[in-house]
């Protein structure tokens, strides 16, 4: 995935300011930075959910097409997880995950819905396959969520402040998933707050502010010995409690 | 009271009367509701300002009106139909215009992560609005649709201005022979409340059976 001088602007915003990053295939790179520095936007355009304003954004070569058909296909290869989980309320864990394989894949439902307990067993939910979203802890929605996604065999996965919104207790149980993706060499973008993930689990992090991609850098050199004044500043603040 | 008891069988023909053309008319203006509505969050420019225009034009003007209009416009436009289906098709058209702002204003009401998600997974617009928004949409408005629903009941006797002998014209028809107008409309406000206060009841049971835990 390339994303090529991209920018992006809310109105008057300028939300993001010429980004260049490439992600190889099975590479995981976590995106940190403080809040409004665009880490969502950029996880959001990857696929679309935001459009760009110049600049362009390829996958495996291929530039995001137009609303339509094309794009829907491509968004079925990148999996997106969000901070606030967005189960469809209205189905259960299962369902919610069977619901792309079976309509968008065609895959037959009997099929689906055992390679979907396959990935609820593999988060570790597979005993609240007939619960309602509601019904879970935040925890085990993310983790459905996350299981929601891997049943579209992505290429590429989103994650978006994904423990953004869980107590810490939740938190390890969905990192712990996170870094079971990793290792398997899934590529990933991940946005994220949580350090410790981005050590154990990232190749590079990109530190965004005000718009752009300050600093890549592998996490032992970045957490470190940062490049940039504002990077020190940031991680100095953060790592201070 | 003799204007009433002498002339139950038809008090009930009229009730079964109206009972059908309520129970048609609604069939019709929840599947031009919906997809009027569907029309109207879709990505279609042409769509939506025909769908807004329909909504706009119908819902503001007077039903007797729309049902005189009818009547004599048809015929006059090359289509005659019975007056009952008429009747079926003037109702379906006004309450469709109802219908659809309650099913978008549900719509609007699904919170935007749910339709993203969907997106995000490869669904289509069609298939994201039917298989994940509009469920959730409809669960949220089953207590205003059922107000719809209770008005066409009563909206079905305007119907009666056209000639449909359904409750209202079979009352008033009784009312003519015996003249005790009030003995007569004093049962079929008794009738119509006979179906309108149920209609209420089943109304409030489906919204607590179907409602989404969130």
């Amino acid at each position: 995935m390339v994303l090529d001088k991209v920018n992006k602007w809310f109105d008057q915003l300028h939300v993001l300011r010429d980004i260049d990053l490439s992600v190889g295939a099975g590479e995981v790179v976590v995106v940190i930075g403080p809040s409004g520095s665009g880490k969502s936007t950029l996880c959001r355009c990857i696929n679309r959910l935001e459009t760009i304003d110049s600049g362009s954004i390829c996958i495996d070569g291929v530039p995001l097409p137009e609303e339509g058909r094309e794009l829907a296909r491509l968004r079925a290869q990148v999996g997106m997880v969000f901070q606030a989980f967005n189960l469809f309320a209205h189905k259960t864990v299962l369902q919610n995950v069977t619901l792309g394989p079976v309509k968008v894949l065609r895959r037959p439902k009997s099929v689906a819905r055992e390679r979907a307990m396959d990935l609820l067993e593999r988060v570790g939910i597979a005993d609240k396959a007939d619960r309602y979203p509601a019904e879970l802890s935040g925890g085990q929605q993310q983790r459905a969520a996350i299981a929601r996604a891997l049943a579209m065999e992505p290429k590429l996965m989103l994650f978006d402040e994904p423990t953004s919104a869980l107590d810490p207790e939740m938190i390890a149980e969905v990192l712990d998933v996170m870094v079971g993706l990793a290792r398997d060499g899934t590529t990933m973008i991940v946005v994220t707050h949580e350090m410790g993930f981005a050590r154990s689990a990232a190749q590079r992090v990109a530190f965004m502010d005000q718009g752009r991609i300050v600093e890549v850098a592998a996490p032992e050199q970045f957490f470190s010995d940062p490049e940039t004044e504002r990077a020190r500043d940031f991680l100095s603040k953060i790592l201070a409690h | 009271m003799e204007a009433v008891l002498d002339n139950l069988d038809f008090y009930a023909s009229g009730v079964l009367s109206t009972v059908t053309l309520t129970v048609a008319s609604w069939a019709g203006a929840f599947v031009l509701g919906v997809v009027v509505a569907a029309f109207r969050v879709g990505p279609v420019g042409p769509l939506r300002a025909a769908a807004a225009t329909y909504v706009e034009l119908v819902r503001n003007c007077p039903l007797a009106v729309l049902f005189v209009l009818f009547f004599f416009g048809l015929p006059d436009a090359g289509l005659t139909l019975p007056t009952y289906t008429t009747a079926v098709v003037v109702l379906s058209l006004y309450t469709g215009t109802y219908v659809a702002e309650t099913v978008r204003s549900g719509i609007n009401a699904v919170a935007a992560g749910q339709a993203e998600a969907a997106r995000s997974l490869g669904l289509s617009f069609t298939q994201v609005l039917a298989g994940v928004v509009l469920p959730q949409a409809l669960r949220t408005v089953v207590a205003p649709l059922g107000s719809l629903f209770i008005a066409l009941i009563r909206n079905s006797s305007i119907a009666f201005t056209i000639g449909v002998v359904e409750l209202t014209g079979t009352t008033s028809q009784i009312g003519n022979r015996t003249a005790d107008y009030t003995a007569a409309f004093l049962a079929a406000t008794t009738a119509y409340l006979l179906l309108t206060l149920p209609s209420g009841i089943a109304v409030d049971a489906l919204e607590r059976r179907v409602a989404v835990k969130r």
